[in-house]
């Protein structure tokens, strides 16, 4: 246990400093793009007096390392700042869209990974015949196509031909948990095609490795039913490599989902992010891109950390 | 029988019936679905606005990063936000006449340089406070104080001075301008209490409706004000809300699933397809809104009218208008004016798509030869692209060495457009002639993107402006149409039609060439039928 806690603690501190990192590179990056953010706002109806006047008023004759600095100072005291674009307050608009990014990866979790582990577990136990093809062919033409075309697939059939649920996903805090379900029932459909694929595939691969083993030729011997012999015995053996897989997805539902939050109009972090890296309203992107950075950082410690509980010769090493 | 459908559809309007009640009714007496639909239409209209329900909007052009400070609108979405909120002193009409708003009526000296507009009395802001000519006043400054970000500070540069007369608000120019009244209808300039100085984004005004909740590039929701001045007029839903959606199929297959009552922008390529839907209707209306490309007339090879002829005559405009537009357009004349414009001179001929034409006045620029570069991006229009491609096309046929470089969307307003010497844009347009003129061909415009520097050009602005006898300006306007086809940089093959959609449940529709839907305020002039 002692271990774990130092690897943690490792972690962590080795997290933090990659998201200092990130947040040079996402400062830098914004800076590098052509136009600015006052620019951006004005678009084309800028003239040369309203620009001057927005960047002196926003702060932007000052060089590229003072604000820099002066971002971090904040950050470091726990104040994301006010968006360049509205003068809002980010840690509030951010919050809202961080809970509905985090809302509708919850739900699609839920469905997608105990479904893609029971497909893979399915697949194993009838290799080579028609329910192992059917899962793959379907999981393997629903990850193919792009997702935005199963959102308009789904639309389609779904809420103009059937009438059901909803094409517009906009939620909002005074709705119900019912009506929040039904607003997000068809994205959330999208993102269990999109995701399934990669985790059943790993798992079928994972326990078809662990079945070769002597261990199993035994179990098998004992006359155990085939699927207890892969739940009891080959799923344990095989969680490393299908957990690693399953946070990249988590990881995915949380910040890769800007399509599928554009067709559906969505209020999550990814139409959020892509609006203010358009106005080049770099405070909203610094917070957006750490978030994100976070998250990624955080479920491949966990992935890790699962890892190691679950294999005795990690946990033990030499 | 007429008699007894006259009877039903009024009972319906009266909610005494419901629709699908009226529509059984209808077919026993045996009358179609569709002729019992516009009977009833034609009943809502004589029934006069419907009060109550909920006016949905889906629309595209909202962000995350939008804010209520009307100095800073430029996009689609808080448009219908201030519309909701906000009023101007006058608005434009659909026949391009004035209709009075907070200003109760305006008068101008004999040579335009003075501009009373009288201010209404017993108006309040929806804050409770009385709006006043000093509020006006405030307003103005805002917007044409030397450290202002507005959008409307362009226009706003020709004004001298500006005060309060007693109930009176009066303008001083420094050069007559007889379209002075149509320059105040512009978005921007949003009443607020105080001017807006305090709080600008506080979507406190005049309009029908108050905020109930912003959640920026998500949705936006407005309740009616019972103490609205003009309520036989506007806000008729007791509440009207907006969805930003901003995805071309998010928004049809909301309209078609019946979650919002009207759309903007309807993509040409679904138009037609969308229109067979029963339940509602696609409404393209021709604006001034036009596709452009554009060359510096001061930098070669530009600088060579017969160079500038050359490509002028290059361009199928119909095949444009066809393939671009897929016919919701009219074709373009070079000239940044159309028979939407009051004192349009509908005598100038139309240039006609001539390869013949073309490399002719290609053979006499003398051009040596080296590819003439295009920039263009997705972003400069719907559909650039594609109209810079079949450009490309045509050129070649007739020996030009035209060449597309493609431009990123990401920066192309501030690092292709009005910097490179030949690229694609786009202008929606002015209410009349002078502001699109002055705006965009005068030599000291700052969106002088053909740099067109004409002196006898800007003469000829300047006296149009300050002429009050209509016949004269008209003949004026003529000539300096005649002159930006002619020499100018301009290369317009088409006016874009405003496309959008309505549900038939929607009442008080009617069309409006000075924006899309009903120029912004569908919305707030439209009512729900049941």
């Amino acid at each position: 246990m002692h271990l774990i806690l130092k690897l943690v603690a490792q972690r962590i501190a080795l997290g933090l400093l990659l998201l200092i990192a990130a947040s040079i590179l996402i400062f830098v990056g914004t800076s590098i793009l052509p136009g600015d953010v006052a620019q951006s706002i004005l678009g084309q109806t800028a003239t040369p007096e309203a620009l001057a006047n927005m960047r002196r008023e926003l702060g932007l004759n000052e060089p590229v390392l003072t604000r820099y600095f002066s971002w971090l100072g904040g950050f470091l005291q726990g104040d994301l700042g006010t968006a360049l674009t509205n003068g809002r307050d980010i840690a509030e608009s951010l919050g809202g869209r961080l809970k509905n990014t985090l809302f509708l990866a919850f739900w699609a979790a839920l469905i997608s990974v105990p479904l893609a582990i029971f497909l893979g577990l399915l697949a194993v136990r009838y290799k080579d015949r028609w329910p192992d093809k059917l899962i793959s062919a379907v999981t393997l033409a629903t990850i193919s196509v792009p997702e935005f075309m199963i959102g308009y697939i789904l639309i389609y059939f779904v809420t103009i031909k059937w009438g059901v649920f909803s094409s517009v996903a906009i939620i909002n805090k005074e709705m119900l948990l019912g009506e929040k379900l039904n607003a997000i029932a068809v994205p959330v459909m999208v993102l269990t095609l999109v995701v399934l694929a990669h985790m059943m595939r790993m798992t079928r691969a994972a326990i078809l490795n662990v079945m070769q083993s002597a261990y199993i030729e035994t179990a098998e011997l004992k006359g155990l039913g085939m699927l207890k012999i892969i739940s009891k015995h080959a799923f344990p053996n095989a969680v490393a490599p299908i957990v690693n897989v399953v946070m990249l997805n988590l990881a995915y539902l949380v910040v890769g989902v800007v399509v599928v939050e554009v067709v559906f109009a969505y209020p999550g972090m990814g139409q959020y992010l892509v609006d203010h890296v358009s106005k080049r309203d770099v405070p909203v992107v610094q917070a957006c891109g750490l978030i994100f950075a976070a998250v990624y950082i955080g479920l491949n410690l966990i992935a890790d950390i699962v890892s190691i509980l679950a294999n005795p010769r990690l946990r033990h090493p030499k | 029988m007429q008699d007894e459908l006259n009877h039903l559809s009024t009972r319906v309007t009266k909610g005494l019936l419901t629709r699908r009640q009226f529509f059984g009714r209808a077919a026993a007496l045996g009358v179609t679905v569709a002729a019992a639909n516009s009977m009833l239409a034609s009943a809502a209209k004589a029934a006069g606005p419907v009060k109550g329900g909920t006016m949905k909007l889906g629309a595209s052009g909202g962000e995350s990063t939008d804010t209520q400070d009307p100095t800073l609108t430029t996009s689609e979405v808080p448009l219908y936000n201030l519309r909701h909120w906000g009023e101007t002193l006058v608005d434009v009409t659909e026949t391009g006449d004035l209709d009075m708003r907070m200003a109760e009526n305006v008068e101008s000296s004999a040579d335009a340089k003075k501009w009373i507009f009288k201010i209404r009395k017993d108006i309040n802001f929806s804050n409770g406070k009385t709006m006043t000519p000093e509020d006006v006043l405030m307003t103005m400054q805002r917007h044409s104080s030397e450290d202002s970000q507005s959008g409307a500070l362009g226009i706003m540069r020709g004004i001298e001075n500006m005060s309060v007369d007693g109930e009176n608000f009066v303008v001083e120019l420094a050069i007559g301008n007889a379209d002075l009244p149509y320059l105040m209808a512009d978005y921007h300039l949003m009443i607020q209490p105080g001017g807006g100085f305090d709080d600008p984004g506080a979507g406190i005004g005049t309009g029908p409706y108050t905020i109930e909740f912003d959640e920026p590039g998500v949705r936006h929701g407005f309740k009616r004000r019972d103490d609205y001045w003009d309520s036989e007029n506007r806000g008729h839903a007791e509440f009207s809300e907006q969805l930003v959606l901003n995805d071309a199929t998010a928004r049809t297959a909301a309209l078609q699933s019946g979650q919002v009552n009207m759309i903007n922008r309807v993509d040409p390529k679904v138009a037609d397809l969308l229109g067979r839907s029963p339940n509602l209707t696609v409404k393209s209306v021709t604006g001034r809104g036009h596709y452009v490309f554009v060359m510096h007339t001061d930098t070669a090879p530009f600088d060579n009218n017969d160079l500038r002829l050359a490509l002028k005559y290059a361009v199928n405009r119909e095949e444009m208008v066809k393939k671009v537009l897929r016919g919701y357009g009219t074709i373009g004349n070079d000239m940044p004016i159309n028979g939407s414009y009051p004192l349009f001179d509908d005598t100038i001929p139309q240039r006609a798509f001539s390869l013949e034409k073309a490399a002719e006045h290609y053979k006499k620029s003398g051009h040596d030869g080296s590819p003439i570069i295009l920039r263009t991006a997705d972003g400069a229009f719907p559909g650039a692209v594609d109209a810079a491609a079949l450009f490309q096309q045509s050129a070649q046929a007739a020996g030009i060495p035209l060449e597309i470089k493609r431009e990123p969307n990401d920066g192309y307003w501030s690092e292709v457009w009005n910097v490179q010497p030949f690229c694609m844009s786009y202008w929606s347009g002015r209410p009349v002639q002078d502001q699109m003129y002055s705006t965009a061909y005068l030599s000291t415009a700052d969106w002088n993107e053909t740099r067109f520097k004409v002196s006898e050009f800007d003469e000829m602005v300047l006296a149009a402006r300050a002429e009050v006898d209509e016949a004269k300006r008209k003949e004026i306007y003529s000539k300096m149409g005649r002159m930006v086809r002619d020499d100018g940089g301009l290369i317009l093959p088409m006016f874009n039609d405003f496309v959008d959609a309505v549900d038939n449940n929607v009442g008080g529709y009617f069309d409006d060439p000075n924006g899309a839907l009903m120029n912004n305020k569908a919305p707030i002039k439209c009512w729900i039928n049941s």
